[in-house]
């Protein structure tokens, strides 16, 4: 019997695989495919503290092995997420990371303070990507000063562990991941989607109604990888690897590079019982190579 | 919703770049309703990456059938599948026509633009059976694109044919071809698929007409079960009106509660 389960220091995993947030829906959406709680966790939807529309479609469209979105963070907002979805998934049992949006600082801690009152959240998932709107659209992922003050704030309210997901439009990764480090992030997730554009030659024109989107999916595997090779070493914090991943194999590669778990994205749009195939595949790698526990895998990249 | 990954496709018609498979699946069979969709996984590989959306071109006990036109390297990839080869689908998804009782004994018409016919041969036979009497209005560019006329003629459907270039039936677009005939009937519900032109003139039709109108709609699908957040429509629902995702709330949606024009950016 191979030991799957994956010790975050603030939460006990099942397995390190986690379904990541914008592609895993609000977790229900799921439910038919498979039982739910035989993830290690999942991340719902990017949530702000009010209802969002969303952006104009096209939202969509497919490049090679590659996918960009421009969703733009639709959602119910934290009220009804706790009023009628919540209640739900407090039944499932495994993690439930809340994915944490705002416009501005005080709207990420509002949320925060708001779900705080709220049983049957692991942890949350600080979406560090999200425009500002009053500082002329950056990202705080962008800028090491503004993670760091984001994440201290969130960290300030909050009883409850903070994941802080970084985006990979930066020069310089690290520099942004030992600033979440420093502010108190409990871990790191990377990364978020590549900023995009795709054209339309015939209309010579923009694909997408929001002209820029995030790229995801098989394409953005080996520069992820390298992000979280880069982060691994020199933060004492865990980091959760993401990017790309659709089989049991893409995971080890960022176990094996020192990721404490994975999260699965746009495969769970392919197959919707991806995660759960990469769990099998986890399982069989360990028993084919003489792996006790999973835990002894990670890291184990020679140089 | 189910998950079929090893759905046997047991036959194959082809016309110039209409293809027709039958495909072995019986759990997604007995589910099926006119007007739902199936996801089709195109390869196993990442290239193309997402499932493909197609309609439920018919079904019987054990199989569905989709109709396609090759469009790209999705469809022009499915084209080459051969009977006996297996297709991972998901389906049946969405919400469907509403092809019941309430139209035993009334007019219908449904009305089908290129590939946008697919849905309609099922349709058209749940509404036989409900003892509605259906007429098609079925249009394409030239008589190369009206392929399933001789099956629908066959089955004994009265049939309304356009071409926009006059090599078969009515010279036009199909919904002027519809408007004429509305002179000498008034159906109970147009049903409605093809590219958003043709069917936005026919809500105008059927709005002027005041005749109540279903319309299937279309978009770039990332998941096609409500996962994406990816193939929204603005509509109108309580009124309030928003976007919604098709693939949940639609594909079919009530023309009154369509915004077609979407705001320009
Ligand atoms: C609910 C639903 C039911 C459908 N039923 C049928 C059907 O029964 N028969 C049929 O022939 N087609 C149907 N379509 C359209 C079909 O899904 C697309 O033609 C197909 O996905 C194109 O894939 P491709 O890889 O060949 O083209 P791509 O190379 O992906 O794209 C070629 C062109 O098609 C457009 N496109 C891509 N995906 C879609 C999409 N999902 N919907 C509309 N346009 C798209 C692209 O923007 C591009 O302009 C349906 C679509 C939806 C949403
Ligand atoms: C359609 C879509 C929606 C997404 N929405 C969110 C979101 O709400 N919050 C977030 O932090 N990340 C979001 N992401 C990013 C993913 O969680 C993940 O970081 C990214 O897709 C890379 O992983 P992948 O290649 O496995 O998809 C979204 C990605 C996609 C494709
Ligand atoms: S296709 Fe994913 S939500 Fe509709």
């Amino acid at each position: 019997m191979t030991d799957l389960t994956i010790d975050l220091g603030f939460i006990k995993l099942k397995n390190p695989v986690i379904a990541a947030s914008g592609t895993f829906g609000y977790g229900l959406e799921f439910a038919p495919f498979f039982d739910l709680s035989k993830l290690g966790g999942f991340v719902v939807k990017g949530l702000y503290f009010s209802p969002r529309p969303g952006n104009p479609p096209p939202r969509l469209v497919e490049t090679p092995s590659g996918l960009i979105n421009a969703i733009g963070l639709p959602g119910v907002g934290v009220r009804r997420f706790a009023d009628e979805i919540l209640p739900q998934l407090r039944k499932i049992k495994t993690a439930i990371i809340v994915n944490v949006c705002g416009e501005n600082e005080e709207e990420y801690a509002s949320v925060v303070e708001f779900l705080d009152k709220e049983e049957g959240i692991s942890a949350y998932e600080l979406n560090i990507s999200c425009p500002n709107v009053e500082k002329d659209g950056l990202c705080p992922a962008l800028d090491s000063e503004a993670t760091f003050s984001v994440v201290s704030l969130v960290k300030k309210t909050s009883s409850r562990p903070v994941i802080t997901k970084l985006s990979p439009n930066v020069t310089d990764i690290v520099e942004i991941a030992l600033s979440a480090q420093e502010a108190g992030a409990d871990a790191l997730s990377l990364v978020n989607t590549l900023l995009a554009i795709a054209v339309d030659v015939e209309e010579r024109k923009p694909v997408l109604g929001n002209i820029f989107g995030g790229l995801s999916g098989p394409a953005i595997k080996p520069i992820s990888l390298r992000m979280v090779y880069q982060v691994v070493r020199r933060v004492k914090i865990p980091v959760i690897g993401m990017g790309g991943i659709s089989s049991g194999r893409d995971a080890l590669e960022y176990l094996i590079t020192g990721a404490k778990a994975v999260e699965i994205g746009t495969a769970n749009f392919i197959d919707p019982e991806a995660s759960i195939k990469i769990i099998e595949e986890l399982k069989d790698y360990c028993e084919e190579n003489g792996f006790e526990r999973i835990e002894d895998v990670i890291g184990t990249i020679k140089r | 919703m189910i998950k079929d990954p090893q759905a046997r496709i047991i036959g194959k018609e082809n016309w110039k770049d209409y293809y027709l498979l039958s495909i072995e699946s019986p759990r997604i069979a007995t589910q099926a309703h006119p007007g739902q969709f199936v996801m089709v996984r195109i390869t196993s590989h990442s290239y193309p990456l997402l499932r493909r959306p197609f309609s439920i071109h018919f079904k019987d006990e054990r199989n569905i059938e989709i109709f396609f036109k090759i469009t790209g390297s999705g469809t022009g990839i499915l084209s080459q599948k051969k009977s006996g080869d297996t297709l991972d689908i998901l389906g049946p998804l969405g919400k469907g026509f509403h092809a019941g009782e309430t139209l035993r004994g009334k007019d219908v018409v449904a009305v089908g633009g290129g590939r946008g016919i697919a849905p309609l041969y099922f349709l058209a036979h749940e509404l036989r059976s409900h003892g509605a009497a259906v007429k098609i209005f079925y249009g394409g560019k030239s008589h190369e694109d009206l392929p399933l006329k001789a099956k629908f003629e066959e089955n004994g459907f009265e049939l309304f044919c356009s071409t926009d270039d006059g090599s078969l039936g009515f010279k036009g677009l199909i919904s002027d071809y519809l408007q004429t005939e509305l002179q000498t009937f008034n159906p109970a519900r147009i049903f409605a698929c093809g590219p958003e032109p043709m069917m936005e003139k026919i809500a105008e039709i059927s709005q002027s007409g005041d005749i109540p109108t279903e319309f299937s709609l279309e978009s770039v699908m990332g998941c096609g079960f409500g996962a994406c957040w990816g193939c929204v429509k603005r509509i109108r629902k309580n009124n309030h009106e928003g976007w919604v995702k098709i693939c949940e709330e639609g594909p079919v949606f009530s023309g009154e509660d369509i915004i077609w024009t979407e705001v320009e950016k």
